[in-house]
């Protein structure tokens, strides 16, 4: 027990260290206050949102556009609905399928790049040709073909956007495995005989898991976007969701007359976005062993 | 030299290869019956036999596969099926203006980009440092559909100074017809000298330009950038700095050039990022290229045209990429 406490104690010096650099630079936390603010909200909506009932196809079409007041924040969309508790809501839908979409991407995208970094030769160089072909899409347009063969659904639109985002993690843990094939505990695990299926899964993986963590949540922002933009083109979400890039879609049919419909959604991707991009350069430049010195 | 080139070459037509067959995996294998995909809803029994035929649908796998590659080396893309057209002969009616407005937007991206980066790295940490980063992060985290409206309202609604959207308004067109030679407006107009028709134009092309054009700004000012502050404490800039050479010339003419490989780079890239906004960004402005195409073709489930546009896109984007690893590979110091 005592063993397993000191070595984790270089990990939280190091931790608490990359804390302090994250702090020390106000935009970053300012992105961190904010996106935890964003977080909460979106947990919460159910419980804090004035017009919850809005969130589904209830039409209140006296109340059709009406523009920004106390009663309505973000004024109401073209069933008289509250723009300002589907904006919120939103981000309960955005949040999850992001996460959503990065986690099959890391299903598929880390044991590949594992199997690959370890195992290397022919099986490498097969595998990384088809994260090559994978990459040579134009971003979007692989997702973009792929929902409109299988169907527009916001299921559909996350499963094309992690078979077109997977191969960026299968390069980065084959880098990271590679390097840690070569330490001693892997090869006195080769050498007593361990199998090497549970090399790759016991001792390869959790050890190159770190930075993949952290490119993936660094990539949030962009599939938030890329989600959003799926869904404005009509390849995602299905009204009534309350998804940001729904409901400037539909709210385009208005604009630029009743703008609120399209702006404040647009405001709220563009927040959150920005508050995990903040954030990924900041863990860019704590990481970087080159910019850490300095 | 010669033989990397034919060597990435080789990589590129086998990456090529693969992408096709992905393309021909989504288009014949994954639905259930691609004929209807292929005639659309509305086909009659014979419409959809006759493209059961087309397909060679009753044929094995392996045998669609070898005809789809015949039928692509011929540059033969299928039949819209919104218009009857071949996919070809449409994509090539709707390039030209997708094309000036992606490089104009390039050529706005580099002017603006670099001289931004450059400031930000040389008072890295100072104030303009953190305006010109939180300016280029923002500049990636916005949605480009939103900010094309966004536009539309300030400068239509609001300031009326801009159309809302187009590439001539219905006047320019009374009186003079479409010049026709490129298909690039701009340049046409500026080859037949019709410059009250080029005004016209011109105006047309802000919005949507800038809109695409905020995103490589914001790449290419974090790259230079970053590229610029690892240059800055090599020992060779300590040294000219010793003997004097002006700040200025430090910074545009020593330090840059060796930035310019890193970047060049990044701006061939995100072409294939740019070319993606530019189809959400064209719909919005009603421009009439590729990105109006393909949007039209999904709401109509237009998907001969779909593939047709996927398969383009990804041939552009194979052979930026090449183009950008010869850029890399051309200078000197990189040994391969």
């Amino acid at each position: 027990m005592k063993n397993w406490m000191d070595s984790l104690k270089p990990k939280l010096r190091n931790l608490q260290e990359s804390l302090y650099l994250l702090a020390r630079n106000r935009l970053s936390l300012f992105a961190l206050i904010l996106l935890c603010g964003i977080v909460l909200l979106a947990l919460l909506a159910p419980w804090i949102v004035p017009y919850p009932q809005d969130i589904a196809d209830e039409a209140h079409i006296a109340d059709k556009f009406l523009a920004p007041s106390g009663a309505h924040w973000f004024g109401t969309d073209e069933l008289g609905r509250d723009v300002f508790s589907r904006v919120v809501y939103g981000g309960r839908v955005s949040l999850s399928t992001a996460i959503l979409t990065v986690g099959i991407s890391l299903l598929i995208g880390i044991p590949l790049g594992a199997v690959a970094g370890t195992i290397g030769g022919k099986v490498d160089n097969i595998i990384m040709r088809i994260t090559d072909i994978f990459l040579s899409f134009p971003p979007l347009l692989l997702a973009i073909s792929l929902v409109a063969i299988l169907g527009s659904s916001l299921t559909n639109a996350i499963l094309a956007i992690a078979i077109s985002w997977w191969p960026w993690y299968t390069r980065l843990v084959r880098g990271q495995a590679i390097s840690i094939k070569e330490r001693k505990f892997v090869q006195a695990a080769e050498t007593i005989g361990t199998s090497k299926l549970k090399i790759i899964f016991r001792h390869i993986v959790p050890n190159c898991i770190s930075p993949v963590i952290v490119q993936a949540s660094m990539d949030m922002g962009g599939v938030i976007l890329t989600v959003a933009s799926l869904s404005f083109l009509g390849l995602g979400a299905k009204a009534p969701t309350p998804e940001w890039g729904l409901m400037i879609s539909t709210g385009r049919t208005y604009f630029p007359d009743m703008w609120w419909c399209c702006i404040f959604p647009g405001l709220a991707i563009f927040i959150t976005v920005l508050c995990f991009n903040l954030l990924g350069d900041a863990a860019r430049e704590i990481l970087d062993p080159k910019t850490r010195k300095r | 030299m010669g033989k990397y080139i034919l060597k990435r070459l080789l990589s590129s037509i086998l990456v090529l290869l693969g992408v096709i067959t992905i393309t021909f995996v989504i288009a014949r294998v994954v639905p259930s019956d691609p004929a209807t995909k292929w005639a659309g809803t509305r086909a009659t029994q014979e419409q959809l036999a006759q493209a059961r035929e087309e397909l060679g649908l009753n044929k094995s796998l392996p045998e669609q596969y070898i005809n789809y590659i015949g039928q692509l080396l011929h540059g033969d893309l299928g039949k819209s099926l919104n218009s009857k057209q071949p996919v070809t002969t449409e994509l090539k009616q709707y390039v030209p203006a997708t094309l000036e407005l992606v490089l104009l937007a390039f050529i706005l991206a580099v002017i603006i980009g670099i001289p931004l980066g450059i400031y930000s790295a040389k008072k890295k940490d100072r104030m303009l440092d953190h305006v010109s980063r939180f300016f280029s992060i923002g500049a990636v985290s916005l949605p480009t559909f939103w900010v094309a409206l966004f536009l539309q309202l300030i400068f239509y609604k609001n300031l009326n100074i801009l159309p809302l959207g187009g590439d001539l308004s219905v006047m320019a067109t009374i009186f003079e017809d479409r010049p026709q030679i490129t298909g690039m407006l701009l340049f046409d107009c500026i080859l037949t000298g019709k410059w009250q028709m080029f005004g016209d134009a011109f105006l047309h092309i802000i919005l949507p330009c800038v809109t695409i054009a905020l995103y490589p700004i914001g790449l290419v000012s974090r790259m230079t950038r970053s590229a610029l502050l690892e240059i800055l404490n090599e020992d060779y800039i300590t040294a000219g700095r010793s003997y004097g050479i002006r700040e200025f010339k430090m910074l545009w003419k020593y330090a840059l050039k060796n930035s310019l490989g890193a970047t060049a780079t990044d701006v061939a890239l995100s072409m294939g990022y740019t070319l993606t906004n530019t189809f959400l960004v064209e719909a919005i402005f009603s421009w009439p290229g590729i990105g109006s195409y393909i949007s039209k073709a999904i709401t109509s489930l237009d998907y001969p045209a779909i593939i047709g546009v996927t398969i383009f896109g990804s041939v552009c984007y194979i052979i930026l990429n090449l183009l950008a690893d010869i850029i890399i590979a051309s200078d000197p110091r990189v040994r391969l």
